[in-house]
């Protein structure tokens, strides 16, 4: 069963002229497309924002014949809705920046490794894959290009959202259980099965093709210095037209709210539970890695939010979700979430309170993977922006 | 388990495990095609993918606790999983929580005696700009309301009557 976004504003990937961006970009060297992609300054969509043609370059450079290019479709952060979005209307978008990525590093295998939940997602992206492969679009001598091979698998996850961080990813497609790697070494060296492998996140991918198909310069001439391009948005919570919203990186937080309806938020979560809860006095702060990194996720918190219930639901994802294998992160995210229960009771005192930040803040510098290191975050923003709000409770409505 | 039932799961096994390869990497692709059969991964499943697979049984269970969409108990015919996220728990999760566990009679996390529905809370499910919403099986609901769980779980009933008899006999 399939359900629009509630809103939503014109999207460029729906102007893209179907399989111009692949056409485009396979008349070119794979260094030249790797150059075009560095050149364009995109950063990974999925949130991390690290520069995709950079990634590329390296894997580029590994010398390895079984090089994977890996689809994180592991879209898990609570509040993110666009990659569903994009793989169910722009799936052949994806795969066309999937197999440019293919072409660019020189791999014959492609991964989708599809979140659980979106398990109804995976017939429609199996179509696509036998369409291509009839229209020899993959499969062998891709665009008549002689021993250009690539070809597509979807492999699903089983529900954990610490398998979107991608070296979990990577255990998780080696069947075993999705727990973050040390890195050095990164995919791009050592990958799947120790080959080298580049991990994308969807959107990523969609806009590879699209800035082939439209120009490099014209995905620059959109963002900032540091972040060209656009990005797709996904909005829930108290505002009056929630959905997926296409704003060119750089975008204020009010700009946003106004064209969401969200303008009497008191905050706003950016970047989904492992990202940064902004109140109404940073409203001018700006949506781009110079400022405020994030993957897509907004949500809306109107006047009158509990914000201390905000916190602890997202402690409570992060308790259930971490992988258990480093302390700081295991045990942490539980203090933390105890911390949340005296305050609710009304009974935690100032001083426990900055100890329990400090705590937080030890969680980031120690973690050994994303999930830990920002785990803490909604705990401090709301210990910190919401002081008032959670202390000396009195009003016992605990359940 | 009957000795018949026993040779057709090793038997559903050997299939997946050609299937897919007897690399490692096949794992989690054979364990949830048993968990999408059979409702869970039994102790003598996780014995017979080790010794398919060559790998010590310790490291499948390892992997079935590892993800919440494998279990080592057995589940309902309908594993309902309602989303638990901030945007869900705003838009009314609480009380179509409830109300499911009213209606069914179980609290989350748990089967009912009739092996029909299991109820389970779920991260983020992506549908959060229409909540709250849940998961029956591969199947999603959103906008869903206290009200709506009835007709929900009727459904289900609907579609189990008519499918039982045949699953019984496939098992």
């Amino acid at each position: 069963m399939w359900k629009k976004p509630s809103h939503s504003n014109p999207l460029t990937f729906s102007t893209i002229e179907p399989e111009k961006g692949m056409t485009e970009a396979l008349r070119l060297s794979p260094a030249e497309i790797i150059e075009n992609v560095k050149k364009s300054g995109m950063r990974g969509r999925g949130g991390a924002g690290f520069p995709t043609g950079m990634k590329w370059q390296f894997a580029a450079e590994a010398k390895d014949d079984a090089k994977i290019v890996v689809c994180n479709a592991d879209e898990g952060e609570p509040g993110t809705f666009k990659d569903r979005y994009i793989i169910k209307i722009f799936g052949n978008l994806m795969i066309e920046g999937m197999t440019i990525a293919a072409y660019a590093i020189g791999a014959k295998r492609g991964i989708i490794y599809l979140r659980g939940e979106y398990s109804y997602l995976r017939p429609l992206l199996e179509n696509l894959f036998e369409e291509r492969r009839q229209a020899g679009k993959l499969g062998k001598n891709i665009q008549g290009i002689e021993g250009f091979e690539f070809d597509i698998e979807v492999r699903m996850g089983s529900g954990a959202y610490v398998c979107g961080e991608e070296t979990a990813l990577i255990e998780s497609l080696e069947g075993q259980r999705g727990e973050p790697r040390n890195r050095p070494p990164f995919p791009v060296n050592t990958g799947f099965q120790g080959h080298s492998t580049i991990v994308n996140n969807v959107e990523s991918f969609a806009w590879v093709a699209c800035m082939f198909a439209k120009g490099i310069n014209w995905f620059k001439s959109v963002g900032t210095d540091k972040s060209t391009g656009l990005k797709l948005f996904s909005v829930s919570g108290d505002c009056k037209q929630p959905g997926i919203y296409e704003f060119p990186l750089g975008i204020k937080v009010s700009k946003l709210l106004e064209a969401v309806g969200g303008e009497d938020a008191k905050a706003v979560q950016i970047g989904g539970a492992a990202g940064l809860l902004i109140p109404r006095s940073e409203y001018e702060r700006t949506l781009a890695y110079e400022d405020i990194p994030t993957g897509g996720s907004i949500i809306v918190f109107g006047p009158d939010r509990d914000m201390l219930m905000v916190a602890k639901n997202f402690l409570e994802f992060f308790v259930h979700e971490s992988c258990g294998q480093c302390t700081p992160c295991r045990e942490g995210n539980e203090k933390l979430l105890e911390g949340i229960k005296m305050l609710e009771e009304g009974h935690c005192s100032m001083h426990y309170l900055n100890e329990l930040i400090a705590l937080g803040e030890t969680m980031r510098l120690t973690s050994k993977c994303g999930l830990g290191q920002t785990s803490s975050n909604p705990f401090i923003s709301v210990a910190t922006h919401f002081r008032d709000e959670i202390l000396g409770r009195t009003n016992l409505h605990v359940s | 388990m009957l000795v018949t039932k026993q040779n057709r799961l090793e038997a559903r096994i050997r299939e997946w495990v050609e299937q897919f390869g007897r690399d490692r990497s096949a794992l989690l692709p054979i364990l949830q095609e048993i968990q999408k059969k059979y409702t869970y991964i039994s102790k003598h499943a996780m014995q017979v993918v080790a010794h398919e697979l060559d790998i010590h049984p310790v490291e499948v269970y390892g992997v079935v606790t590892f993800y919440s969409f494998l279990s080592d108990k057995p589940q309902g015919k309908f594993v309902i999983r309602l989303c638990s996220t901030i945007s869900c728990d705003m838009a009314g999760r609480d009380r179509v929580a409830r109300q499911l566990q009213n209606d069914l009679g179980i609290k989350f996390g748990e089967t009912t005696p009739d092996k029909k529905f299991s109820l389970e809370w779920s991260s983020c499910l992506g549908m959060c700009d229409q909540g709250p919403a849940l998961l029956i099986n591969d199947e999603i609901f959103t906008q869903v309301t206290p009200q709506k769980c009835h007709e929900l779980l009727n459904e289900c009933k609907k579609a189990f009557a008519s499918h039982a008899v045949r699953q019984e006999a496939d098992q």
